[in-house]
């Protein structure tokens, strides 16, 4: 049994169902994010958590037991607000006390709390700021040393990062991993940004329209995308679709429109005109001014139609005779150029037969 | 370049003065000059009919402290300034007690709501302020149907009858009814700027509805509060028609012994002493006050790691 079960939470506002029959187990000490849309319900779900918000169908067990009598203040969780919520007319130290003394700790325990908390959160020393002399960066943490403080067994995180600057961001995303191994208390996570869900996580749960559209570790979110939203809300994916040619011997033969026959490996066997798609990640294509001089599973002409250079890598948009474009990704590190093809130069594209993978419609 | 930055920077300064100008000239004219006039005054003797005696006699210039010196030496005048600052507090707290909740659930309602209420709130300006007095008069009138169910009620329970008008009582209802939008406004414009998510946050952190309160919204308002009782005590500390009106002879305050000196007894430096007294007083504690909400009492208080 998970630490924290999500059991067919259903909560809709008037016609609009904002979470559909959701379920998801927790484990104890793992790093859990809900990533989304905005209006994906993964906000909704994590109030439900907390207890702001009640289902209306469906339970929330912490340890096997339902939570749903519970007040927000009588469950043994905290929340992490994205404005931080900070109380402005305490110090830090008043604002890390605050859930000691709600919680009625010896007046002689607090100080020496407060002082790990606030060393857990590397903020030693600020103790006597108010949080307006705070910068974004610090009043983050205060708000995590003053949830942690008290050593709950969930800390609900709702997108903590949004406000910080892309520089700040990084850092304290390395922070939290660090803070989360450190102190071991399981993360319940919510963001909208893909790739603080994949640096972050042990596992995502990726939420589309109130429902749960995939739920694996990140490596497998990003490389095998089971649906459509997956693959497209995650990073770039190109998605071909067509019907099945051949089937047989762990290869697949999808007749693509515009593009040509592509083939994939595939345990299954797709009975041929069976209509299927295929997603295949920018990355793995490789893409040459000349014939490449091995035989590709997958082989392909066309010219460069734009580029976007961004520096570390440029993604290439190429069009093929029939007029399918299909995006490629290049490593500008590969040459000593600072990149490789201009618009309307022609190209050759290639990929390998385990380079894609199918997914749901 | 350098001229330019100065013409720049003195346009408007020139436009400021402008602006500020007929606003600052006024308050000079019937303010300032009138308010300098009154402490002259205070110092001179009064005429032998009343108003003030010349302020030559016999080419010496005829200026003493003997009506301070009135003021500090008779106990009465002590007395009714106590009793006008208790007046003046407990009206204060009547009406703090009675518009937090109001203004409460004014800024907790529905935004379409809020102007409704707002307008609710000050509506009682509509009419004039003599009028509103007058109109208690009728309300805790002797034949009223308040007065006679009160009597009912105390000869059912064997007691004498008692008189609403006319009385301390009266005069404190009225003083709360009067006073009670300029505590609700400030009080208002304080709770509706709250952050909901402080709320969430301490409830979140374990604080049950009352610590929320008294841990957060409380400590937040205090600036609301302060301004509310400025605005509550200083008017209510020198109110004289209300007493005049609706409150018996025991209920005279400072603001009727300055009216009396003025208008009966015709001792204008007298009255000139009660009115600066008075103003020092009311300025003294509106300091007070505005020191107070600048935060340099009462929120360390709540902040204080140890105490809890």
């Amino acid at each position: 049994m998970a630490l924290l079960e999500i059991q067919n939470v259903t909560r809709r506002f008037g016609d609009f169902i904002a979470v559909d029959n959701v379920s998801i187990g927790i484990e104890a000490g793992e790093f859990f994010t809900l990533l989304g849309p905005s209006g994906c319900g993964k906000t909704t779900l994590l109030r439900m958590i907390a207890g702001f918000d009640l289902p209306d169908g469906g339970r929330v067990l912490l340890n096997g037991e339902d939570l749903a009598g519970r007040p927000p203040e009588r469950r043994p969780m905290r929340m992490v607000f994205q404005s931080y919520a900070l109380f402005p007319h305490m110090t830090v130290e008043g604002n890390v006390a605050f859930p000691l003394q709600m919680a009625k700790t010896p007046a002689a325990e607090i100080g020496a709390k407060i002082a790990a908390a606030l060393e857990d959160v590397r903020l030693q020393g600020f103790g006597k700021r108010y949080p307006h002399e705070l910068s974004g960066g610090q009043k983050q943490r205060v708000a995590l040393g003053r949830a942690l403080v008290t050593h709950p067994a969930v800390l609900l995180l709702d997108e903590p990062l949004a406000a910080l600057d892309a520089k700040l961001r990084e850092e304290m995303q390395i922070e939290l991993i660090n803070l989360q191994k450190e102190v071991g208390i399981t993360f319940v996570y919510v963001t909208h940004d893909q790739t603080e869900a994949l640096a972050l996580s042990h596992r995502i749960a990726v939420m589309n329209k109130g429902r749960v559209e995939q739920l694996d570790a990140p490596s497998k979110i990003y490389g095998f995308p089971r649906t459509r939203f997956v693959a497209d809300f995650i990073g770039q994916c190109n998605l071909f679709s067509g019907p099945v040619a051949a089937s047989g011997n762990g290869l697949v033969t999808v007749d693509v429109p515009a593009l040509g026959p592509v083939r994939v490996a595939a345990d299954s066997r797709l009975a041929p005109g069976r209509p299927a798609t295929i997603a295949l990640r920018p990355e793995k294509i490789r893409i040459e001014a000349t014939a490449p001089v091995d035989t590709p599973d997958n082989h392909y002409r066309g010219t460069v139609a734009d580029l976007l250079y961004m520096g570390d890598v440029t993604m290439y948009r190429v069009a093929t005779p029939g007029g399918m474009r299909v995006e490629a990704l290049l490593a500008n590190s590969q040459s000593g150029r600072a990149k490789f093809f201009e618009a309307g130069d022609a190209v050759e594209m290639s990929w390998s037969v385990d380079a894609g993978h199918f997914i749901e419609e | 370049m350098k001229q330019k930055a100065i013409s720049a920077a003195t346009r408007p300064r020139l436009g400021k003065w402008l602006v500020s100008g007929p606003p600052l000239a006024y308050l000079l004219l019937f303010f300032a000059i009138p308010s300098l006039i009154m402490v002259l005054a205070s110092f001179r003797t009064p005429g032998e009919f009343g108003g003030l005696a010349p302020l030559f006699e016999e080419g010496r210039l005829d200026l003493n402290l003997d009506s301070y010196a009135r003021f500090f030496s008779e106990s009465i005048y002590a007395q009714i300034f106590a009793k006008s600052v208790w007046y003046a507090l407990s009206t204060t707290l009547f009406c703090l007690a009675l518009a937090y909740p109001l203004a409460a659930l004014i800024a907790k309602s529905e935004r379409r709501y809020r102007d409704l209420l707002l307008l609710l709130v000050i509506l009682p300006f509509w009419s004039n302020f003599l009028i509103r007095v007058y109109a208690w008069m009728i309300i805790l009138g002797p034949n009223a149907a308040l007065a006679r169910t009160v009597n009912g009620m105390l000869a059912w329970f064997g007691h004498e009858p008692v008189p609403l008008l006319f009385s301390s009582f009266a005069v404190l209802v009225c003083l709360v009814y009067v006073h009670l939008p300029f505590m609700v406004l400030p009080l208002y414009a304080n709770l509706e700027k709250h952050d909901q998510a402080l709320l969430d946050a301490a409830q979140d952190l374990g604080a049950n509805a009352w610590q929320r309160f008294w841990r957060i919204t409380f400590p937040l308002s205090l600036p609301g509060v302060y301004a509310g009782a400025a605005l509550v005590f200083i008017p209510a500390l020198g109110i004289f028609a209300i007493p005049d009106i609706l409150g018996g002879p025991e209920d005279s305050l400072i603001g009727n012994v300055i009216k009396q000196q003025f208008l009966e007894t015709r001792d204008w430096p007298f009255g000139s002493v009660l009115s600066i007294v008075l103003t020092v007083a009311a300025l003294f504690l509106a300091g007070l006050a505005a020191w107070v909400a600048r935060g340099n009492l009462g929120t360390p208080s709540s902040v204080k790691v140890a105490r809890a």
